[in-house]
Protein backbone atom coordinates (compact mmCIF):
# COMPACT_ATOMS: atom_id res chain seq x y z
CA UNK A 1 0.00 0.00 0.00
CA UNK A 2 1.06 3.47 -0.45
CA UNK A 3 1.73 6.36 1.95
CA UNK A 4 -1.68 7.74 3.15
CA UNK A 5 -1.71 11.16 1.82
CA UNK A 6 -2.61 13.75 4.54
CA UNK A 7 -6.02 14.18 3.58
CA UNK A 8 -7.10 10.51 3.50
CA UNK A 9 -5.15 10.68 6.76
CA UNK A 10 -7.04 13.39 8.27
CA UNK A 11 -10.27 12.26 7.01
CA UNK A 12 -9.99 8.96 8.63
CA UNK A 13 -8.42 10.39 11.95
CA UNK A 14 -11.89 12.83 12.14
CA UNK A 15 -13.82 9.74 11.15
CA UNK A 16 -12.47 7.59 13.87
CA UNK A 17 -12.64 10.25 16.38
CA UNK A 18 -16.40 10.61 15.59
CA UNK A 19 -17.18 7.11 15.98
CA UNK A 20 -14.88 6.93 19.86
CA UNK A 21 -17.47 10.06 20.36
CA UNK A 22 -20.74 8.77 19.70
CA UNK A 23 -19.92 5.55 21.37
CA UNK A 24 -18.75 7.10 24.89
CA UNK A 25 -21.39 9.30 24.40
CA UNK A 26 -23.85 7.11 24.02
CA UNK A 27 -22.54 4.74 27.13
CA UNK A 28 -22.54 8.17 29.11
CA UNK A 29 -26.42 8.55 28.14
CA UNK A 30 -27.06 5.14 29.20
CA UNK A 31 -25.30 5.79 32.29
CA UNK A 32 -26.88 8.53 33.13
CA UNK A 33 -30.93 7.03 32.25
CA UNK A 34 -30.30 3.72 33.88
CA UNK A 35 -29.20 5.09 37.39
CA UNK A 36 -31.30 8.74 37.40
CA UNK A 37 -34.01 7.72 39.18
CA UNK A 38 -32.15 5.37 41.46
CA UNK A 39 -29.70 8.74 42.58
CA UNK A 40 -32.99 11.25 43.37
CA UNK A 41 -34.25 8.71 45.37
CA UNK A 42 -30.67 8.72 47.42
CA UNK A 43 -30.40 12.23 47.43
CA UNK A 44 -33.70 12.94 48.82
CA UNK A 45 -33.27 10.20 51.69
CA UNK A 46 -30.11 12.06 52.64
CA UNK A 47 -31.29 15.50 52.56
CA UNK A 48 -34.47 14.20 54.87
CA UNK A 49 -31.45 12.77 57.41
CA UNK A 50 -30.41 15.64 57.58
CA UNK A 51 -33.57 17.76 58.15
CA UNK A 52 -34.62 14.47 61.13
CA UNK A 53 -31.46 15.57 63.21
CA UNK A 54 -33.56 19.33 63.41
CA UNK A 55 -37.17 18.42 62.78
CA UNK A 56 -38.21 14.79 64.51
CA UNK A 57 -40.67 12.94 61.51
CA UNK A 58 -43.30 12.66 64.71
CA UNK A 59 -44.00 16.69 64.51
CA UNK A 60 -45.71 15.94 60.89
CA UNK A 61 -47.78 13.87 58.81
CA UNK A 62 -46.61 15.23 54.92
CA UNK A 63 -44.65 13.79 52.55
CA UNK A 64 -42.56 17.17 53.47
CA UNK A 65 -39.84 16.80 50.11
CA UNK A 66 -42.48 17.61 48.41
CA UNK A 67 -44.18 20.24 50.32
CA UNK A 68 -41.53 22.84 48.62
CA UNK A 69 -41.77 26.36 47.45
CA UNK A 70 -38.30 27.68 46.05
CA UNK A 71 -37.88 31.27 46.87
CA UNK A 72 -36.24 33.83 44.34
CA UNK A 73 -32.75 35.11 45.29
CA UNK A 74 -33.46 37.16 49.23
CA UNK A 75 -31.13 38.82 50.37
CA UNK A 76 -32.77 38.67 54.07
CA UNK A 77 -31.80 34.78 53.74
CA UNK A 78 -28.58 35.34 52.09
CA UNK A 79 -29.99 33.35 49.15
CA UNK A 80 -28.05 35.21 46.40
CA UNK A 81 -29.04 32.15 43.97
CA UNK A 82 -32.82 31.30 45.80
CA UNK A 83 -33.48 28.62 47.94
CA UNK A 84 -35.93 25.76 48.91
CA UNK A 85 -38.61 25.97 51.46
CA UNK A 86 -39.74 22.79 53.03
CA UNK A 87 -43.48 22.60 54.50
CA UNK A 88 -44.12 20.61 57.41
CA UNK A 89 -47.99 19.74 58.28
CA UNK A 90 -49.61 17.91 60.74
CA UNK A 91 -53.12 17.13 59.50
CA UNK A 92 -53.31 19.50 57.19
CA UNK A 93 -52.42 22.73 59.77
CA UNK A 94 -48.43 24.32 59.65
CA UNK A 95 -46.46 22.72 61.54
CA UNK A 96 -42.97 23.96 60.86
CA UNK A 97 -41.02 25.35 58.01
CA UNK A 98 -37.31 24.15 57.22
CA UNK A 99 -35.63 26.77 55.39
CA UNK A 100 -32.31 27.35 53.34
CA UNK A 101 -30.16 30.27 54.43
CA UNK A 102 -26.90 31.55 53.43
CA UNK A 103 -24.07 33.38 56.01
CA UNK A 104 -22.34 35.76 53.61
CA UNK A 105 -19.84 36.61 56.47
CA UNK A 106 -18.06 33.20 57.58
CA UNK A 107 -14.02 33.15 58.08
CA UNK A 108 -13.82 31.57 54.48
CA UNK A 109 -16.45 33.00 52.56
CA UNK A 110 -20.06 31.59 52.44
CA UNK A 111 -21.75 29.08 55.20
CA UNK A 112 -24.57 27.57 54.04
CA UNK A 113 -27.14 26.11 56.70
CA UNK A 114 -30.78 24.61 56.64
CA UNK A 115 -32.94 25.79 60.02
CA UNK A 116 -36.36 24.40 61.49
CA UNK A 117 -38.41 26.99 62.59
CA UNK A 118 -42.18 25.66 64.10
CA UNK A 119 -45.57 27.42 62.91
CA UNK A 120 -45.55 29.31 66.01
CA UNK A 121 -42.10 31.37 65.56
CA UNK A 122 -40.08 29.35 67.77
CA UNK A 123 -36.44 28.01 66.11
CA UNK A 124 -36.42 24.21 66.40
CA UNK A 125 -32.50 23.77 65.28
CA UNK A 126 -30.12 24.35 62.83
CA UNK A 127 -27.36 22.76 60.42
CA UNK A 128 -24.52 23.26 58.51
CA UNK A 129 -24.91 21.80 55.08
CA UNK A 130 -22.15 23.27 53.24
CA UNK A 131 -18.81 25.57 54.89
CA UNK A 132 -14.89 26.21 54.31
CA UNK A 133 -14.08 27.86 57.63
CA UNK A 134 -10.59 26.77 58.49
CA UNK A 135 -10.24 23.11 59.82
CA UNK A 136 -9.90 22.53 63.52
CA UNK A 137 -10.69 25.90 64.57
CA UNK A 138 -13.36 27.74 63.04
CA UNK A 139 -15.22 24.06 61.61
CA UNK A 140 -17.10 23.23 65.50
CA UNK A 141 -19.90 24.84 63.38
CA UNK A 142 -20.79 21.38 61.75
CA UNK A 143 -21.80 19.01 65.12
CA UNK A 144 -19.24 16.04 63.12
CA UNK A 145 -16.33 18.47 63.82
CA UNK A 146 -17.22 19.57 67.08
CA UNK A 147 -14.75 18.07 69.69
CA UNK A 148 -17.48 18.58 72.08
CA UNK A 149 -19.68 15.76 71.37
CA UNK A 150 -22.46 15.51 74.23
CA UNK A 151 -23.28 19.37 73.51
CA UNK A 152 -22.13 20.41 70.13
CA UNK A 153 -22.20 24.13 69.28
CA UNK A 154 -24.54 23.78 66.97
CA UNK A 155 -26.91 22.44 69.35
CA UNK A 156 -27.63 25.83 71.24
CA UNK A 157 -30.36 26.25 68.16
CA UNK A 158 -32.21 23.79 69.45
CA UNK A 159 -35.33 25.99 71.17
CA UNK A 160 -33.91 28.96 72.22
CA UNK A 161 -35.60 31.24 73.98
CA UNK A 162 -38.45 32.42 72.33
CA UNK A 163 -38.72 36.32 70.83
CA UNK A 164 -35.29 36.93 71.03
CA UNK A 165 -34.27 40.59 69.42
CA UNK A 166 -32.76 40.29 66.32
CA UNK A 167 -29.67 42.25 68.04
CA UNK A 168 -29.78 39.26 70.47
CA UNK A 169 -29.44 36.71 67.80
CA UNK A 170 -25.36 36.84 67.61
CA UNK A 171 -22.12 35.75 69.89
CA UNK A 172 -22.26 36.94 73.33
CA UNK A 173 -18.57 38.65 72.40
CA UNK A 174 -20.67 41.14 70.90
CA UNK A 175 -23.83 41.45 73.83
CA UNK A 176 -25.59 38.78 71.95
CA UNK A 177 -27.59 35.39 73.85
CA UNK A 178 -25.30 32.99 72.21
CA UNK A 179 -21.93 31.13 72.94
CA UNK A 180 -18.83 30.67 71.02
CA UNK A 181 -15.64 29.48 71.08
CA UNK A 182 -12.58 31.60 71.99
CA UNK A 183 -10.44 31.88 69.33
CA UNK A 184 -13.06 31.55 66.35
CA UNK A 185 -15.53 34.08 66.86
CA UNK A 186 -15.86 35.02 62.84
CA UNK A 187 -17.82 31.29 61.96
CA UNK A 188 -20.21 31.28 64.95
CA UNK A 189 -20.93 35.00 64.64
CA UNK A 190 -21.77 34.18 61.31
CA UNK A 191 -23.93 31.24 61.63
CA UNK A 192 -25.67 32.89 64.76
CA UNK A 193 -26.69 35.88 63.09
CA UNK A 194 -27.73 34.26 59.70
CA UNK A 195 -30.17 31.67 62.26
CA UNK A 196 -31.68 35.26 63.89
CA UNK A 197 -32.40 36.19 60.54
CA UNK A 198 -34.14 33.41 59.03
CA UNK A 199 -36.52 33.51 62.28
CA UNK A 200 -36.93 36.78 61.40
CA UNK A 201 -38.35 36.35 58.33
CA UNK A 202 -40.42 33.09 59.09
CA UNK A 203 -42.03 34.91 61.39
CA UNK A 204 -42.82 37.94 58.84
CA UNK A 205 -43.66 35.90 56.14
CA UNK A 206 -45.40 33.30 57.83
CA UNK A 207 -48.98 33.40 55.88
CA UNK A 208 -47.17 33.54 52.70
CA UNK A 209 -44.94 30.95 53.18
CA UNK A 210 -47.53 28.20 54.16
CA UNK A 211 -49.95 29.27 51.59
CA UNK B 1 6.56 -16.36 33.67
CA UNK B 2 3.09 -14.89 32.51
CA UNK B 3 2.66 -14.48 36.76
CA UNK B 4 6.25 -13.28 37.51
CA UNK B 5 5.59 -10.47 35.03
CA UNK B 6 2.41 -9.41 36.62
CA UNK B 7 4.39 -9.46 39.81
CA UNK B 8 7.14 -6.77 38.48
CA UNK B 9 4.06 -4.95 37.34
CA UNK B 10 2.80 -4.63 40.61
CA UNK B 11 5.97 -4.40 42.20
CA UNK B 12 6.94 -1.12 40.28
CA UNK B 13 3.62 0.17 40.56
CA UNK B 14 3.59 0.02 44.34
CA UNK B 15 7.44 0.87 45.04
CA UNK B 16 9.65 1.55 42.48
CA UNK B 17 7.70 3.75 39.95
CA UNK B 18 5.21 4.90 43.13
CA UNK B 19 2.99 7.58 41.51
CA UNK B 20 3.58 10.08 44.28
CA UNK B 21 6.88 9.56 45.50
CA UNK B 22 9.02 8.79 42.11
CA UNK B 23 7.24 9.67 38.77
CA UNK B 24 5.08 12.59 40.79
CA UNK B 25 2.72 13.03 39.12
CA UNK B 26 -1.08 13.91 40.12
CA UNK B 27 0.45 16.07 43.22
CA UNK B 28 -2.68 18.20 43.59
CA UNK B 29 -5.25 15.66 44.10
CA UNK B 30 -2.79 14.18 46.71
CA UNK B 31 -1.91 17.49 48.49
CA UNK B 32 -5.19 18.83 48.77
CA UNK B 33 -7.07 15.12 50.08
CA UNK B 34 -4.21 14.02 52.16
CA UNK B 35 -5.29 16.18 55.41
CA UNK B 36 -5.95 12.74 57.08
CA UNK B 37 -5.84 8.99 56.97
CA UNK B 38 -9.27 8.01 56.05
CA UNK B 39 -9.81 10.52 52.86
CA UNK B 40 -6.27 9.41 51.71
CA UNK B 41 -7.59 5.74 51.57
CA UNK B 42 -10.54 6.61 50.20
CA UNK B 43 -9.17 8.51 47.12
CA UNK B 44 -6.58 5.75 46.82
CA UNK B 45 -8.99 3.36 46.43
CA UNK B 46 -10.86 5.17 44.39
CA UNK B 47 -8.21 5.88 41.84
CA UNK B 48 -7.21 2.31 41.94
CA UNK B 49 -10.49 1.85 40.48
CA UNK B 50 -10.24 3.69 38.03
CA UNK B 51 -6.95 3.29 36.78
CA UNK B 52 -7.73 -0.21 36.65
CA UNK B 53 -10.89 -0.49 34.76
CA UNK B 54 -9.40 2.17 31.97
CA UNK B 55 -6.18 0.43 31.23
CA UNK B 56 -8.57 -2.71 31.05
CA UNK B 57 -10.53 -0.92 28.42
CA UNK B 58 -7.93 1.15 26.76
CA UNK B 59 -6.03 -1.94 26.12
CA UNK B 60 -8.48 -4.01 24.92
CA UNK B 61 -9.80 -1.20 22.00
CA UNK B 62 -5.95 -0.39 21.45
CA UNK B 63 -5.36 -1.86 18.12
CA UNK B 64 -8.48 0.07 17.26
CA UNK B 65 -7.41 3.53 17.87
CA UNK B 66 -5.39 5.73 15.58
CA UNK B 67 -1.78 6.38 17.24
CA UNK B 68 -1.90 10.04 15.63
CA UNK B 69 -5.55 11.06 17.64
CA UNK B 70 -4.64 8.56 20.73
CA UNK B 71 -4.66 11.10 23.13
CA UNK B 72 -8.18 12.61 22.57
CA UNK B 73 -9.27 9.26 22.93
CA UNK B 74 -7.69 8.05 25.71
CA UNK B 75 -9.57 11.30 27.20
CA UNK B 76 -12.59 10.52 26.15
CA UNK B 77 -12.65 6.79 27.59
CA UNK B 78 -11.29 7.82 30.75
CA UNK B 79 -13.64 10.58 31.15
CA UNK B 80 -16.72 8.36 30.24
CA UNK B 81 -15.40 5.69 32.34
CA UNK B 82 -15.17 7.69 35.78
CA UNK B 83 -18.63 9.51 34.58
CA UNK B 84 -20.35 6.21 34.32
CA UNK B 85 -18.81 4.95 37.47
CA UNK B 86 -19.56 8.08 39.69
CA UNK B 87 -23.14 7.77 38.72
CA UNK B 88 -23.45 4.13 39.28
CA UNK B 89 -21.36 4.65 43.15
CA UNK B 90 -23.85 7.08 43.77
CA UNK B 91 -27.31 5.08 42.89
CA UNK B 92 -25.97 1.67 43.60
CA UNK B 93 -23.85 1.86 46.61
CA UNK B 94 -24.54 5.30 47.91
CA UNK B 95 -23.11 4.70 51.62
CA UNK B 96 -19.89 4.79 50.22
CA UNK B 97 -20.31 7.08 47.60
CA UNK B 98 -20.75 9.38 50.56
CA UNK B 99 -17.57 8.50 51.62
CA UNK B 100 -15.82 8.50 47.83
CA UNK B 101 -17.75 10.51 45.80
CA UNK B 102 -16.19 13.62 46.08
CA UNK B 103 -13.10 12.72 45.27
CA UNK B 104 -14.25 10.40 41.84
CA UNK B 105 -14.42 13.67 39.83
CA UNK B 106 -11.66 14.44 41.21
CA UNK B 107 -9.92 11.72 38.99
CA UNK B 108 -10.59 13.03 36.42
CA UNK B 109 -8.25 16.05 36.82
CA UNK B 110 -5.36 13.31 38.13
CA UNK B 111 -3.07 13.02 35.27
CA UNK B 112 -1.66 10.22 36.26
CA UNK B 113 -4.27 7.97 34.64
CA UNK B 114 -3.84 9.77 31.33
CA UNK B 115 -0.10 8.95 32.34
CA UNK B 116 -0.57 5.24 32.76
CA UNK B 117 -2.75 4.78 29.90
CA UNK B 118 -0.45 6.48 27.32
CA UNK B 119 3.25 4.73 28.90
CA UNK B 120 1.33 1.34 29.30
CA UNK B 121 -2.08 0.20 28.23
CA UNK B 122 -1.42 1.55 24.70
CA UNK B 123 1.17 -1.25 24.61
CA UNK B 124 0.12 -4.05 26.57
CA UNK B 125 -2.77 -6.29 27.09
CA UNK B 126 -5.97 -5.94 29.25
CA UNK B 127 -4.79 -8.47 32.04
CA UNK B 128 -1.39 -6.53 32.55
CA UNK B 129 -2.68 -2.96 32.14
CA UNK B 130 -5.62 -3.46 35.04
CA UNK B 131 -2.85 -4.81 36.86
CA UNK B 132 -0.81 -1.73 36.17
CA UNK B 133 -3.32 0.52 36.53
CA UNK B 134 -4.37 -1.29 40.14
CA UNK B 135 -0.55 -1.42 40.94
CA UNK B 136 -0.32 1.98 40.77
CA UNK B 137 -3.66 2.98 42.61
CA UNK B 138 -2.15 0.93 45.63
CA UNK B 139 1.11 2.38 45.80
CA UNK B 140 -1.49 5.37 45.99
CA UNK B 141 -3.17 4.08 48.40
CA UNK B 142 0.15 3.16 50.99
CA UNK B 143 1.29 6.61 50.26
CA UNK B 144 -1.75 8.59 50.98
CA UNK B 145 -2.13 6.31 53.80
CA UNK B 146 0.98 7.74 55.44
CA UNK B 147 0.77 11.41 54.21
CA UNK B 148 -2.50 11.42 55.72
CA UNK B 149 -2.01 9.80 58.95
CA UNK B 150 1.12 12.07 59.58
CA UNK B 151 -0.52 14.85 58.94
CA UNK B 152 -3.84 14.50 61.04
CA UNK B 153 -1.73 13.01 63.55
CA UNK B 154 0.48 15.95 63.60
CA UNK B 155 -2.29 18.05 63.22
CA UNK B 156 -4.81 17.20 65.36
CA UNK B 157 -3.09 14.38 67.75
CA UNK B 158 -5.65 12.04 66.50
CA UNK B 159 -5.82 9.24 64.07
CA UNK B 160 -8.72 8.28 61.74
CA UNK B 161 -10.54 11.42 62.24
CA UNK B 162 -13.57 10.85 59.73
CA UNK B 163 -13.97 7.50 60.56
CA UNK B 164 -18.05 7.77 61.52
CA UNK B 165 -18.83 8.32 58.01
CA UNK B 166 -17.89 4.46 57.47
CA UNK B 167 -18.25 3.25 60.82
CA UNK B 168 -20.70 5.13 62.13
CA UNK B 169 -20.68 4.44 66.20
CA UNK B 170 -16.71 4.32 65.68
CA UNK B 171 -14.99 7.62 67.06
CA UNK B 172 -11.15 8.89 65.70
CA UNK B 173 -8.46 7.16 68.01
CA UNK B 174 -6.57 9.80 70.34
CA UNK B 175 -3.15 8.94 69.85
CA UNK B 176 -1.01 12.22 71.82
CA UNK B 177 -2.08 13.29 74.71
CA UNK B 178 -5.56 15.40 75.54
CA UNK B 179 -3.14 18.43 76.30
CA UNK B 180 -2.01 18.28 72.52
CA UNK B 181 -2.48 21.46 71.14
CA UNK B 182 -2.32 20.84 67.34
CA UNK B 183 -0.31 22.16 65.12
CA UNK B 184 -2.61 23.52 62.22
CA UNK B 185 0.15 24.09 59.51
CA UNK B 186 0.11 20.24 59.12
CA UNK B 187 -3.46 20.35 57.83
CA UNK B 188 -2.70 23.19 55.96
CA UNK B 189 -1.45 23.07 52.50
CA UNK B 190 1.91 23.76 52.85
CA UNK B 191 2.49 20.57 55.45
CA UNK B 192 0.80 18.44 52.30
CA UNK B 193 4.36 19.85 50.92
CA UNK B 194 6.66 19.49 53.90
CA UNK B 195 5.19 16.41 54.67
CA UNK B 196 5.66 14.39 50.82
CA UNK B 197 9.21 16.34 50.94
CA UNK B 198 9.85 13.91 53.89
CA UNK B 199 8.38 11.27 52.18
CA UNK B 200 10.24 11.41 49.00
CA UNK B 201 13.69 11.96 50.85
CA UNK B 202 12.83 8.95 52.78
CA UNK B 203 12.21 6.65 50.02
CA UNK B 204 15.36 7.89 48.47
CA UNK B 205 16.83 7.18 51.75
CA UNK B 206 15.99 3.94 51.75
CA UNK B 207 16.59 3.14 47.92
CA UNK B 208 20.23 4.81 48.33
CA UNK B 209 20.99 2.35 51.58
CA UNK B 210 19.65 -0.82 49.18
CA UNK B 211 21.93 0.07 46.19
CA UNK B 212 25.01 0.18 48.92
CA UNK B 213 24.15 -3.42 50.30
CA UNK B 214 23.64 -4.93 46.98
CA UNK B 215 27.07 -3.22 46.10
CA UNK B 216 28.76 -4.38 49.12
CA UNK B 217 26.97 -7.46 48.57
CA UNK B 218 27.94 -8.46 45.10
CA UNK B 219 32.09 -8.22 45.61
CA UNK B 220 31.92 -10.98 48.28
CA UNK B 221 29.39 -13.38 46.29
CA UNK B 222 31.39 -12.96 42.89
CA UNK B 223 33.78 -15.73 43.92
CA UNK B 224 31.14 -18.30 44.73
CA UNK B 225 29.34 -17.81 41.33
CA UNK B 226 32.50 -17.55 39.19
Amino acid sequence: MNEPTAGSLSLRTALAMLVFTLVFTAFMAGGYLLTRDPIARSANAEKLLLIDQILPRSGYDNALLEDVIRLPPTPELGLDRGGHVWRARRAGQPAALVMEAVAPDGYAGRVELIVAVAADGQVLGARVTQHRETPGLGDYIDPRKDKNKAHPWISQFERPARDLPLAAWTVKKDGGAFDYNTGATISARAVTRAVGRVAAYAAAHRDALFK
Amino acid sequence: MNLKHLREIAQAGIWKNNTGLVQLLGLCPILAVSTNLINGVSLGLATAVVMAISGAVVAALRNLIPYEIRIPVFILIIAALVTVLDLAFNAYLHSLYLVLGIFVPLIVTNCIVLARVEAFAAKNGPLSSAVDGFAMGAGLVWLLALLGGMRELIGTGHLFNGIDMIIPSAQPLRVLPETYPGFLVAILPPGAFISLACLIAGKSWLDARAAKRAAQARPAAAPVSA
